[in-house]
C-alpha cells in the first residue's frame, strides 16, 4: 500500500549547521534523507515512519573524497559511482570499489550514498564488510561537536547503532598504509550480481613481512544480526606462515564465529558452507602468493 | 504538510510545479506534467522503468521526490530526440526489434543512452552491465543488446 503523502513532511536545510540545528532542537521529528534508495522503498511500501525529512543530498560539507598522508576520507555522502571512479581508492582500497560496483545497478549507485548505507545497518549491506577489512573509522558531528569511532564499534546489534537521533555520519575515514605486500578480497554471493541483496559476502585483507601474515582482517556480511568481523579468525592466521593445516584450523573457526539464520534470501546450512567455501578460496589465492 | 513550489528544468524548458515535497518525480512527470513516457514497473528501484537523467545522471524517478529536483535539470525519454529527429539508440530500437509491449523501453533506452555517454565502444559484457537494473518481460533481452551494439556502430 502506498504511503498517504501529506502525513509527510520533508525540506532542505541551509547547511550542516541548520541540519544539526533541527535534529538538536527537534529529535523525535526530523529524520536525515540521503540518496533516498532505502528511504523511498519503504515509503512504496507504504511504512516509511511519519517524519519530518532533512534532505541532505545537497550539502558540500558531507561531499567529496579527501586525501592525506594517513587517511582517505569519504564524505557521507559520497556514491557508489564516485567510488569506483576514485584513483586512490582503486589502488589502495580495491575491495570498497568492488563492493560499490555491485551494489545495485548504476542508476542505484549515482544516488546510493555510502553514509546512508552504513546508518540503514542491514547486516546485509554490501559495502560494510569492505569497510571492515580497511579498519575504516567514522566521523560523527552533532551540534555539540565531531566525534570519531572505529567502525567496527559502530552497528550493536539488529538495525541498532551508536547513532543518536541528533547526529550525521559526516565522514568515513579509511587509514593508510604502503600497498605493498597486501592482498585484497572481496566477493558477494548473490543470486545475481547487479541489483541482489547478497546471501553471504566475504571481505578480507592481509598484509604480509617475508612469509609471515602480519596485518589480518576478515569481514563478513549476512552472517550474523550486523555485519561482523572475525577476530578468532584473524588471530589464528596473524603472525603465522600459512600452511594446510593453519588453513583448515583458521576455516573450522571461521565456521564457528558466524551464525546465519533462514531468511527469504537463503538459508543457515547454505550461508554457513558458502562462507566457509569463500573464506577457503581467499585462504587458497593467499596460498597462491606465499606457499612453496 | 502542504505542496510547495518546485522550480526545474524539464528536458530544456523552465517550469514551476505545485507539489507535496515528497511527491515521487515519477508521479510529478507523469500526473503534473504529462510526460507519461516515463513508465512505472516495480515503484522500489528494481526494473528501471522509471529511469530519467537529472543532473544529466541516470536515476529511477520511483526513487526521488520532488523536493530533490529543486533547481535541477531534468531530461525524460521525451527530451531525447531532437525535433523529429530521433537518437540514434532510438532508431536502433526501432529497426533491431528492440521492444515489444514497450514498457521497459523508455528506461532501457535512457540507461543506453547513459552507458553511450559513459563509454561509446561498450563490449558485449559491459552493455549487459549497464543495462542490469533495466528488467524486461518480452524480448529475452538478445534484441535489446542488439539495438545497443547497433547504436554504437552508427
Ligand atoms: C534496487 C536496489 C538495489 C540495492 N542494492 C544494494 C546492494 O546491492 N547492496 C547494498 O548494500 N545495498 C543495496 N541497496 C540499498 C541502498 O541502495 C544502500 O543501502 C544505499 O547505500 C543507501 O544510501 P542512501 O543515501 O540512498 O540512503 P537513504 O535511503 O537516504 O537513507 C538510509 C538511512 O540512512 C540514514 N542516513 C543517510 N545518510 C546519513 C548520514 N550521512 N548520517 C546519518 N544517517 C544517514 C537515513 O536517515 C536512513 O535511515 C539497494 C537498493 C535498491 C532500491
Ligand atoms: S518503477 Fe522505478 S525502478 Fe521500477
Ligand atoms: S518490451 Fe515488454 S517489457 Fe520489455
Amino acid at each position: 500500500m502506498r504511503a498517504y503523502l501529506p502525513a509527510y513532511d520533508a525540506l532542505t536545510p541551509d547547511s550542516l549547521d541548520h541540519a544539526l540545528e533541527l535534529l538538536d532542537t527537534h529529535p523525535e521529528e526530523y529524520v536525515p534523507f540521503a540518496g533516498g534508495t532505502d528511504l523511498m522503498v519503504l515509503l512504496d511500501w507504504g511504512k516509511l515512519p511519519r517524519k519530518k525529512y532533512l534532505n541532505i543530498w545537497n550539502l558540500s560539507e558531507l561531499k567529496g573524497i579527501q586525501e592525506d598522508e594517513s587517511f582517505i576520507s569519504l564524505g557521507g555522502l559520497t556514491t557508489y559511482t564516485e567510488i569506483q571512479a576514485s584513483e586512490v581508492l582503486q589502488k589502495e582500497f580495491p575491495n570498497l570499489c568492488q563492493a560499490a560496483r555491485w551494489s545495485g545497478a548504476w542508476a542505484i549507485q549515482n544516488r546510493g550514498t555510502l553514509g546512508g548505507n552504513i546508518a540503514n545497518a542491514s547486516p546485509a549491506a554490501d559495502s560494510s564488510p569492505a569497510l571492515l577489512s580497511y579498519g575504516a573509522e567514522l566521523e560523527i558531528v552533532s551540534r555539540s561537536g565531531v566525534r570519531r569511532l572505529p567502525y567496527s564499534e559502530f552497528h550493536t546489534g539488529y538495525k541498532e547503532m551508536r547513532l543518536e537521533k541528533n547526529e550525521i555520519i559526516r565522514a568515513i575515514l579509511l587509514p593508510r598504509s604502503s600497498v605493498e605486500n597486501c592482498h585484497h578480497y572481496y566477493r558477494k554471493v548473490g543470486t545475481r550480481k547487479a541489483q541482489a541483496i547478497s546471501k553471504v559476502c566475504l571481505a578480507a585483507f592481509v598484509k604480509w613481512e617475508g612469509n609471515k601474515i602480519k596485518e589480518c582482517r576478515i569481514a563478513l556480511g549476512s552472517v550474523a544480526p550486523t555485519v561482523i568481523r572475525c577476530p578468532k579468525s584473524e588471530e589464528i592466521l596473524t603472525g603465522k606462515t600459512l600452511s594446510r593445516e593453519l588453513k583448515e584450523e583458521a576455516k573450522a573457526t571461521l565456521g564457528q564465529e558466524i551464525s546465519p539464520i533462514d531468511d527469504v534470501r537463503s538459508t543457515k546450512d547454505y550461508r554457513l558452507e558458502i562462507a566457509v567455501n569463500i573464506f577457503d578460496e581467499f585462504l587458497d589465492e593467499l596460498g597462491g602468493c606465499k606457499e612453496g | 504538510m502542504k505542496k510547495v513550489d518546485i522550480f526545474f528544468t524539464i528536458n530544456g524548458v523552465k517550469k514551476t510545479v505545485s507539489a507535496h515535497p515528497m511527491k515521487r518525480l515519477l508521479d510529478l512527470l507523469r500526473e503534473e506534467l504529462e510526460l507519461t513516457g516515463t513508465k512505472e514497473g516495480c515503484g522500489e528501484g528494481e526494473c528501471g522503468a522509471c529511469s530519467v537523467f537529472v543532473e544529466g545522471k541516470l536515476v529511477n524517478s520511483c526513487l526521488i521526490p520532488s523536493l530533490q529536483v529543486q533547481g535541477c535539470e531534468v531530461k525524460t525519454i521525451e527530451g531525447v530526440a531532437d525535433g523529429e529527429q530521433l537518437h540514434r539508440v532510438q532508431e536502433s530500437f526501432l529497426k533491431e526489434g528492440g521492444a515489444q509491449c514497450g514498457i521497459c523501453t523508455p528506461g532501457m533506452i535512457m540507461a543506453a543512452i547513459a552507458l553511450l555517454e559513459e563509454n561509446s565502444e561498450p563490449s558485449y559484457e559491459e552493455i549487459q552491465e549497464g543495462l542490469a537494473g533495466n528488467l524486461c518481460r518480452c524480448t529475452g533481452y538478445t534484441k535489446i543488446f542488439t539495438s545497443v551494439v547497433k547504436a554504437c556502430q552508427k
